[in-house]
């Protein structure tokens, strides 16, 4: 199941998130990492020290982009200029599959560079399967959504995050990354039984795994990535692979980075949960072919 | 009971209030300040959009939005211009940063984008700089180079064969990445010394420019014209101080004219005699090709290319 037409039948194991405090660790010690995501937008520039580093991780490793400010919920159309720059960056890496967010974060031109969340309602169902659907052909590889973190909810919404996520894929029929710490963050913020959201995602829809650390204030939670992935997430994180199977899977570690030695521990975790799966899924397509 | 809101609508309404500025203590503000919603209180505005819960009013939540497309912008500004902070003082710096941000907010999907309306809006704002308007446009011009110089493309450079056999008559091309600056103050050298504090305190401490503060004091930098480049080598970033007749002739060759008449352009009102221009024309020649700033016109490029 995790293997699938949404990650282009990858299994990509574990990765992380290539941040720029981590290239020389790299290109040094070339780690044994299984691949590494991108941040789209960090190359989608003509020439320079990006390009080059992306060109020689990509010699080594295999990598997935995945954006932060394509806005599919965005009620506008997308930029054109954006769309072209980014099929030129998904041609130069050969990503299997593109991420971007279940969000919008643009309108009359102006960005406002926050995953902004979306009222639930139908209108933004049908508009933002829309816009999915138009990036989805014009790329021409897989693409999968990415649910977010949200400090807020709306007056109009009409249904829960789960359903209108699952009404969207369904409709744009696109992946889902599933960000299981996003899931905890909002679950605290908005007081719904998070294990719920899981158990509700269409499994075999799910393309990739996001895991992250958040810190808790007061009143609410913020999605900073800037923490090891705390036990209620590595639950969600172990349904998810129940119900899904190995899923390529990443850890996002983005402010206050550690050594790549701590982030990459951190990320490996993962394997308590994936390898079992991986040998349960062995043993099924054994059986099977007996 | 609010009325239904389209989503266009509502993602206007909620862009608006989450790119107001914030108070000078970093809160949301209480009331409108932009006249959008005629000075009413943003609890109200908020509430026609946003639920509250059981911890947190509506105005509550979407403070925590308005808050966050601050800090985002702010810090991305800090990293952008931090010789232009040194050059105008933190507090200044802080006011200047939220006017601009506020007059040119982000109209790119990358925040790379962010400064480069900078230089044009202090030039119409000059009170923002305070009495050192010249070295603010200055090192904005220097800081703005270097973003530009960072990614810009890069052509294939003309080899120095190719470049020996041009002829009086051929229109050559810059490379894209290499930014020709005429400044009135040497401002590179305190550009790439800001640059490298903060470069050093980033990966020491991990964070961003408090420690500015403590240090700042108005800076001594005497006018006195100045010819440089800002490029891109190994995917390194380097100033090059340039002559003036040097600086004119690239900018002539940048600008699509033929050798011969850009140098005439880049001699216009040189004392250097006839014979020390050939040995200096040599050299730069030389010295462009080694560096690898020149290359094919875009057109010929495009022909090439098919």
């Amino acid at each position: 199941m995790a293997a699938n037409r949404f990650n282009a039948f990858q299994n990509h194991g574990v990765g992380i998130g290539l941040r720029i405090p981590h290239y020389d660790h790299i290109f040094e010690h070339k780690p044994a990492v299984d691949w590494f995501e991108i941040i789209s937008e960090n190359y989608m520039v003509d020439g320079g020290r990006p390009l080059h580093v992306l060109d020689r991780i990509m010699e080594q490793y295999k990598v997935v982009q995945h954006g932060v400010s394509m806005y599919f919920g965005s009620a506008q159309p997308p930029d054109s200029e954006h769309l072209r720059k980014l099929k030129r960056l998904v041609q130069r890496t050969n990503t299997p599959w593109l991420s971007d967010h279940l969000c919008w974060g643009s309108i009359d031109g102006t960005y406002s560079h926050d995953l902004l969340p979306l009222p639930y309602t139908w209108e933004a169902v049908e508009k933002t399967a829309a816009r999915i659907r138009e990036v989805q052909d014009f790329v021409e590889i897989p693409v999968a959504v990415e649910n977010v973190s949200s400090y807020a909810e709306f007056v109009d919404s009409e249904m829960t995050e789960w359903q209108f996520l699952n009404e969207v894929v369904e409709r744009a029929d696109c992946g889902i990354l599933l960000d299981v710490n996003n899931i905890y963050v909002s679950s605290v913020n908005h007081d719904f039984a998070p294990m719920d959201y899981v158990n509700a995602i269409p499994a075999e829809r799910v393309a990739q795994i996001h895991i992250a650390g958040h810190t808790r204030y007061e009143k609410y939670i913020l999605d900073t990535h800037d923490h090891p992935v705390i036990e209620p997430v590595w639950d969600l994180y172990a349904r998810a692979i129940e119900r899904c199977g190995p899923t390529p899977t990443l850890l996002e570690w983005d402010d206050r980075i550690p050594e790549f030695e701590e982030v990459w521990a951190e990320a490996r975790k993962a394997e308590r949960y994936l390898q079992p799966a991986v040998s349960k899924a062995h043993e099924g397509q054994l059986i099977g072919a007996a | 009971m609010t009325a239904h809101m389209s989503l266009e609508q509502l993602q206007r309404e909620m862009g608006a209030s989450v790119m107001q500025p914030l108070t000078p203590d970093e809160q949301m503000q209480q009331q409108d300040t932009t006249g959008r919603w005629h000075g009413r209180p943003m609890e109200s505005v908020a509430g026609e959009f946003i639920r509250p819960n059981n911890r947190l009013t509506a105005f509550e939540r979407l403070e925590i939005y308005n808050r966050q497309y601050w800090f985002r912008l702010q810090t991305a500004f800090h990293e952008d211009f931090p010789g232009l902070r040194a050059v105008v003082g933190a507090e200044r710096f802080e006011t200047l940063m939220n006017a601009y941000l506020t007059a040119h907010p982000s109209r790119s999907f990358t925040l790379r984008n962010l400064g480069h309306k900078l230089w044009h809006w202090l030039s119409q704002n000059p009170d923002h700089a305070g009495r050192r308007l010249a070295l603010a446009l200055d090192v904005v011009r220097v800081e703005w180079a270097c973003i530009e110089a960072f990614d810009n493309t890069g052509e294939a450079p003309l080899t120095i064969e190719e470049v020996a056999a041009l002829g009086a008559d051929s229109r050559l091309a810059l490379q894209p990445h290499v930014q020709l600056l005429a400044l009135s103050y040497p401002a590179d050298d305190f550009v790439l010394d800001m640059h490298q504090k903060q470069k050093r305190e980033s990966s020491e401490a991990g964070a961003k420019a408090e420690t500015f503060d403590t240090e700042w004091k108005p800076l001594r930098l005497s006018k006195h014209a100045t010819w440089m480049a800002v490029h891109r080598a190994d995917m390194s970033l380097y100033y090059k101080r340039l002559s003036r007749e040097e600086f004119q002739t690239l900018v002539a060759i940048q600008q699509g004219h033929a050798v011969s008449d850009a140098l005439e352009f880049g001699f216009a009102g040189s004392r250097t005699s006839a014979a020390n221009r050939v040995r200096l024309v040599q050299q730069w020649f030389t010295n462009w090709a080694e560096l690898g700033w020149i290359c094919k016109p875009v057109e010929e490029l495009e022909i090439q290319k098919g």
